[in-house]
């Protein structure tokens, strides 16, 4: 009886961790099942590199370049502020900074890893958006480089504290064996320790911008969602997720535009897959 | 050798600098919503129903809604995340399997939250036929966690050491007498902290609830799984770029009692944490 | 005619690529006390946790040969079942995170005793076998991590006590202890043969000595030679086993 139970048991034991993978497929296919459905009026490569998106006009025109472009302006604008600031801090927290201080700089991390992205988008829309309106005399401050910024901060938690476990488990021994030889600990840092730790911290940065890409509702928030190919950082753009958080609500199930959106799904899982998978491969091989 | 001292000083001073620049901000963020959002916190706020088009009253539902969503999503993530866990620490081998595992679960974290949203719209809303509802929305925010929960429980229970295990195999008990007896009780802070951080995510995310249980207002409490309920998430979403004139009082209250309730339940955690280091017997 | 209870025929061991045990053969009598003996990494341990499938436990084991116990294949036995008959008493004191009581009581509840009587009274007639009752006695429900290295050790011994069986497994049971907690559980051990099959995994060759009805010696993997440990300690057959236990192993 007991064996019997245990075995039950163990069976969902089993089941359970094969959860994880059932639900990624599970994603996957029901992204697919309704996300698909759109190529029977579009073309692939008409929806990836289409100029227009405009989903609900007659005939719809259902070309996603400028979402993606956006995604990517608004990102690479994060990339840029996020990885210099971001491995600079990871850095000072495992080598310079005083134990107690150290203490309490991861915990402010953990603290902005904490804030949900809809207040950090509301706080964004209050302070950053004005702040870059009267900065640039632009006429609207909802712009890529206001996203940029936002998004940089969601970025850091993940690149820090990523960066700051590869730079901690590089062996003592190295860091040791270069101040023996008479570096000062900044060259022990940026000659060993840093080329030591590289994969963890190439990990650490594509993690982050896979967060910077999914981002959703501060980046609605604040990049001012206009749907077209952007011409500078100081200008409303909109991107993938934005398109689909703002127009879900609107579009009707089993229409054009419904469909439409799932395939902006796809295309974001994708692309967060490929980061994911890439980071891992690179975690991967630091522990190797 | 003077050169090389003065351009450590440099580059520490830079790093430094970095780090202000992150930490610096996040306090202002917190103590701008905690200053400009104490007035609006008072009995009323958070005990009655929205007035006014939302531009006066309080955010009742968009509390209990988040508490049912957060609730609904644990219940579901829980039991899961916990035997999921159990079976990477205590069952898997290192093969293939878990290999793909792991990877699934790397990804499952991955995935961008709108991306949950459609799938919760596609999967429990529309196939299912649940509608948007506060089981679609919990469903959807459970799986969202789970790879929380996993991470979180497994090295919880990783870390019991393996020799009590022995131990008790050596004594005759089974391998799930084992895990049941010894390797859960002693993990429990862990899976706790995990699990709790996981409330913590579950209850500040929007683009998951967005398409699946979201109300933009409703005039009562919901009533059953099968209902829409408000959020405090897309609440603050919606008072902050849906409706106009609305006093600015009201959004950054509602953002403080979503950042309180997000934070207070870090704090727990990272109490239990704390407390549970202090205690370690082993 | 003494009892053979544990033999092994042709048992060959590994982890991995790497043999700990080749081509064992060797016989552990009823109501005796086996020690083995033998420098770090020759099998000794390795030979122990073959007796009751500890050896399953690690990913990259591998054997071939037959472990039998009254004649029986060990490997098709209810692996539970067996490690109930022959218990393991571990190189350090390792105390389940539970009061005294429990895990003394803990491998009995485990085979569904329950009963709060039934259950006091196995507790104590182990914890008086081990020679910890008077010690412990007003203190039952203290967390076992309060007693002394010693004391926890003799609590390990009346935990495997407690489950009745019928074989007992000591791996290193005093490499951490100092001499008077050692004196005690080898006093322990002595007693305990009348009821018990003992085999004593040592690095201490003078306690095999002490407490060792027959002697084997273990050398980079394989038996050397087992004999009654008066012979091994006065004239060994092989010149190795004279080699080590005079010292020049380490």
């Amino acid at each position: 009886m007991r064996k019997f139970k245990e075995f039950i048991i163990e069976k969902l034991i089993l089941f359970s961790g094969l959860a994880s993978i059932f639900f990624v497929v599970l994603i996957f296919l029901f992204l697919l099942k309704e996300g698909l459905a759109v190529f029977k009026t579009v073309g692939f490569f008409d929806f990836l590199l289409g100029k227009k998106w405009y989903p609900i006009s007659e005939p719809a025109r259902l070309g996603i370049l400028p979402l993606i472009l956006g995604s990517l302006l608004v990102t690479l604008g994060a990339a840029l502020i996020s990885i210099p600031i971001g491995v600079g801090c990871a850095v000072y927290i495992a080598e310079v900074a005083p134990l107690k201080i150290k203490e309490i700089l991861k915990a402010g991390i953990e603290l902005l890893a904490a804030i949900p992205s809809v207040v950090l988008g509301f706080i964004g829309m209050v302070t950053l958006v004005p702040w870059v309106k009267h900065m640039f005399k632009i006429p609207t401050g909802l712009t890529a480089l206001s996203g940029s910024i936002m998004l940089a901060f969601m970025a850091m938690p993940t690149i820090v504290s990523i960066a700051e476990d590869a730079l901690y488990s590089v062996p003592k021994a190295y860091k040791e064996g270069a101040l023996a030889l008479g570096a000062t600990h900044w060259q022990a840092i940026y000659r060993v320790i840093v080329p030591a730790a590289s994969p963890g911290i190439m990990a650490a940065v594509m993690l982050g911008l896979g967060r910077v890409i999914g981002e959703t509702m501060a980046v609605m928030m604040i990049t001012g969602n206009a749907a077209v190919i952007p011409r500078s950082i100081l200008e409303p753009v909109r991107t993938l997720t934005a398109t689909i958080a703002a127009e879900m609500g609107e579009a009707v199930v089993g229409s054009e535009h419904y469909f439409a959106l799932f395939a902006v799904g796809i295309v974001l899982f994708v692309i967060s897959f490929a980061i994911n998978v890439g980071a891992d491969l690179f975690l991967h091989k630091e522990n190797k | 050798m003077r050169n090389s001292k003065q351009r450590q000083k440099i580059a520490f001073f830079l790093l430094f600098l970095a780090t202000l620049l992150i930490v610096i901000p996040v306090g202002l963020i917190v103590v701008i919503i905690i200053q400009k959002g104490l007035p609006a916190i008072n009995w009323q706020f958070l005990s009655d129903m929205p007035r006014k088009g939302m531009r006066a009253g309080g955010i009742f539902p968009a509390i209990v809604g988040t508490l049912y969503l957060v609730t609904g999503a644990i219940i579901f993530a829980l039991p899961i995340g916990l035997f999921a866990a159990i079976y990477l620490s205590e069952y898997a081998k290192e093969n293939f399997l878990t290999r793909v595992i792991k990877l699934a679960i790397v990804n499952l974290a991955g995935v961008p939250s709108v991306v949950y949203g459609l799938f919760g719209l596609a999967l429990f809303v529309v196939f299912f036929k649940f509608g948007a509802s506060i089981l679609s929305g919990s469903l959807t925010l459970g799986i969202m966690i789970l790879p929380i929960i996993i991470t979180a429980s497994r090295e919880a229970l990783e870390s019991v050491p393996q020799s009590f295990r022995e131990v008790s195999l050596s004594l005759g008990a089974s391998k799930w007498q084992t895990i049941k007896n010894i390797v859960l009780p002693n993990a429990i802070p862990g899976i706790l902290t995990g699990t709790i951080l996981g409330l913590g995510r579950a209850a500040g995310e929007t683009a998951p609830i967005l398409f699946t249980v979201a109300a933009f207002y409703l005039p009562r409490l919901p009533a059953s799984v099968f209902d829409q309920a408000m959020a405090l998430p897309y609440h603050l979403y919606v008072i902050s770029t849906q409706v106009p004139n609305v006093d600015e009082k009201i959004r950054y209250g509602t953002a403080l009692v979503l950042l309180a309730m997000v934070l207070f339940m870090n704090l727990i955690a990272i109490i239990i944490r704390y407390q549970f280091r202090k205690k370690k017997k082993w | 005619m003494v009892k053979v209870k544990i033999e092994t025929h042709d048992l060959n061991v590994w982890f991995g690529s790497v043999q700990a045990i080749s081509r064992l053969n060797l016989e552990v009598y009823e109501n005796e006390i086996l020690s083995v003996i033998g420098p770090a990494n020759s099998g000794k341990t390795t030979f122990l946790r073959a007796l009751n499938r500890m050896n399953d436990l690690n990913p990259n084991y591998k054997m071939s040969g037959l472990v039998e116990m009254d004649r029986k294949d060990v490997s098709g036995l209810d692996v539970e079942l067996l490690r109930r008959r022959v218990g393991m008493v571990f190189a350090l004191p390792l105390p389940l995170p539970l009061s005294i009581f429990d895990n003394v009581a803990y491998g009995v509840r485990m085979h569904g005793m329950r009963g709060g009587q039934k259950l006091s009274r196995v507790v104590k007639e182990s914890l008086k076998q081990a020679y910890l009752w008077d010690e412990v006695k007003g203190r039952l429900d203290e967390s076992a991590f309060k007693l002394s290295g010693g004391q926890q050790q003799r609590l390990c011994i009346a935990r495997t006590l407690a489950v009745e069986p019928e074989v007992i497994l000591f791996d290193e049971p005093c490499s951490g202890l100092d001499p008077i907690s050692t004196s005690k559980v080898e006093d322990a051990m002595v007693k305990l043969k009348e009821k018990y099959t003992i085999v004593l995994v040592t690095n201490n060759v003078k306690q095999a000595a002490r407490v060792g009805d027959r002697t084997a010696f273990f050398l980079s993997s394989e038996l050397i030679e087992v004999d009654k440990t008066e012979k091994i300690f006065t004239a060994p057959d092989d010149s190795r086993t004279d080699g080590y236990i005079r010292g020049k192993f380490g």
